[in-house]
């Protein structure tokens, strides 16, 4: 598969959030103001480029050398968490602008599955270091804007009337559900 | 005023029902419910994960210290994954193949660390245990549902471990499934109806 099919297939085809049902909980907890959505996706692009090259070389050199593939788990949470923290005080020393833009998202991301996920997929289809590198970039641009189009429909509801049961995630959700359809009609494709 | 054990046990079926009244944990949620098996398969294995790591953030409460908590609770959270992992690889390896990616992804389930972070390391051992086994047979069981609602609507049919088959046509022989429900989109949703019917009901 040639690289720009990857990069189609990872933003629309296989959309991590709307396809793929990883990182929902941002998805639902960021999306309420375009500002935040903004923040989280620019983290996510940032954090999930890294984390896919890093457990990709950590997973190939490591774990397939030594014969550990089952410690695949606890080694990948670990890697994240730690290039979190990383990322996190050398921002803070070197790129305070950034630091101060990226804000409480930075953190949020450890526990955040669309980062675990997209690594774990990785390393399931057997990418090439390229390829996985290509395919974290795409996959992180295809969960920003999926979340940045969510919040600007969530901004219009805030000002419509919803009945009392439906508020807040509920009608949240079925949006979003509508918002899986467009990208839905993508299927097939490659 | 302190909850007795059966208090924090059924308050994961009701009060705190994850993952309707705790919004929390919903990739596996939407990810897996295409049909009822697979929601009690994965149900069941983030409740064995749940048990787990409750009962051994409770027991270490009083020896981790507070600075490095979280990594400690994701390091137990993540053994447990890696344990029920290869068990199902062993014991459940068509059900481990259908929830392929799902399963390590336990490990940064929102509902797993936010139990031992929210209740395990401040409770006793067997009122944590209480919990997780509330919270996770509440999870099963909204799992189930879920499935089932989106099976026999996408499907028209809802299968019981590929022995027993429960076919809608045999009692409305006009039913035609619709496949938008066991698509991405419909597992969103259904569960935001879902919520609202449970919200009606709540009220």
């Amino acid at each position: 598969m040639g690289y720009f099919e990857l990069i189609i297939a990872c933003i629309f085809v296989n959309n991590i959030l709307l396809a793929q049902f990883l990182g929902n909980c941002p998805f639902l907890g960021t999306s309420k103001k375009m500002e935040t959505a903004m923040g989280m996706s620019m983290a996510v692009i940032f954090v999930m480029v890294l984390a896919g090259a890093i457990t990709w070389i950590v997973y190939t050199y490591i774990l397939v050398r030594y014969d550990l593939v089952y410690l695949r788990t606890i080694a990948f949470i670990v890697v994240i968490a730690s290039l979190v923290q990383f990322v996190e005080m050398f921002l803070k020393k070197s790129i305070p602008a950034l630091y101060a833009g990226l804000g409480i998202f930075l953190p949020l991301i450890t526990t955040n599955c669309a980062v675990m996920g997209a690594c774990v997929l990785n390393v399931d289809k057997e990418y090439t270091f390229v390829q996985a590198l290509v395919a974290s970039f795409a996959y992180a641009v295809g969960f920003g804007l999926a979340l940045v189009l969510f919040a600007g429909v969530r901004e219009r509801i805030l000002l419509a009337r919803v009945p009392k049961p439906l508020q807040d995630t509920s009608i949240g959700l079925v949006t979003a559900g509508i918002i899986a359809l467009a990208f839905y009609t993508f299927k097939g494709m490659v | 005023m302190p909850k007795t054990i059966t208090q924090e046990f059924t308050k994961g079926l009701w009060e705190e029902l994850p993952p309707f009244r705790l919004v929390l944990g919903l990739c596996p949620v939407l990810g897996v419910t295409t049909t009822m098996e697979n929601g009690i398969g994965m149900g069941l294995a983030t409740t064995f994960v749940l048990l787990g790591s409750n009962f051994f953030v409770s027991i270490f409460r009083n020896i981790i210290p507070a600075k490095v908590r979280i990594a400690c609770f994701i390091i137990i959270i993540a053994s447990f994954v890696i344990v029920v992992e290869l068990l199902m690889q062993a014991y459940a390896y068509k059900l481990f193949l259908k929830l392929g990616v799902f399963i390590p992804l336990i490990v940064v389930n929102c509902i797993v660390l936010g139990r031992a972070e929210a209740f395990a390391s401040k409770n006793k051992i067997p009122h944590s245990v209480a919990d997780a086994l509330g919270i996770g047979i509440g999870f099963t069981l909204s799992l189930g549902a879920l499935g089932a609602l989106r099976e026999i609507l996408g499907k028209g049919t809802v299968t019981v471990w590929e022995t027993w088959m429960f076919n809608l046509s045999s009692i409305f022989p006009s039913f035609q499934p619709f496949d938008f429900m066991v698509q991405a989109p419909g597992a969103f949703v259904a569960l935001g109806l879902m919520l609202c019917v449970l919200n009606v009901i709540g009220d």
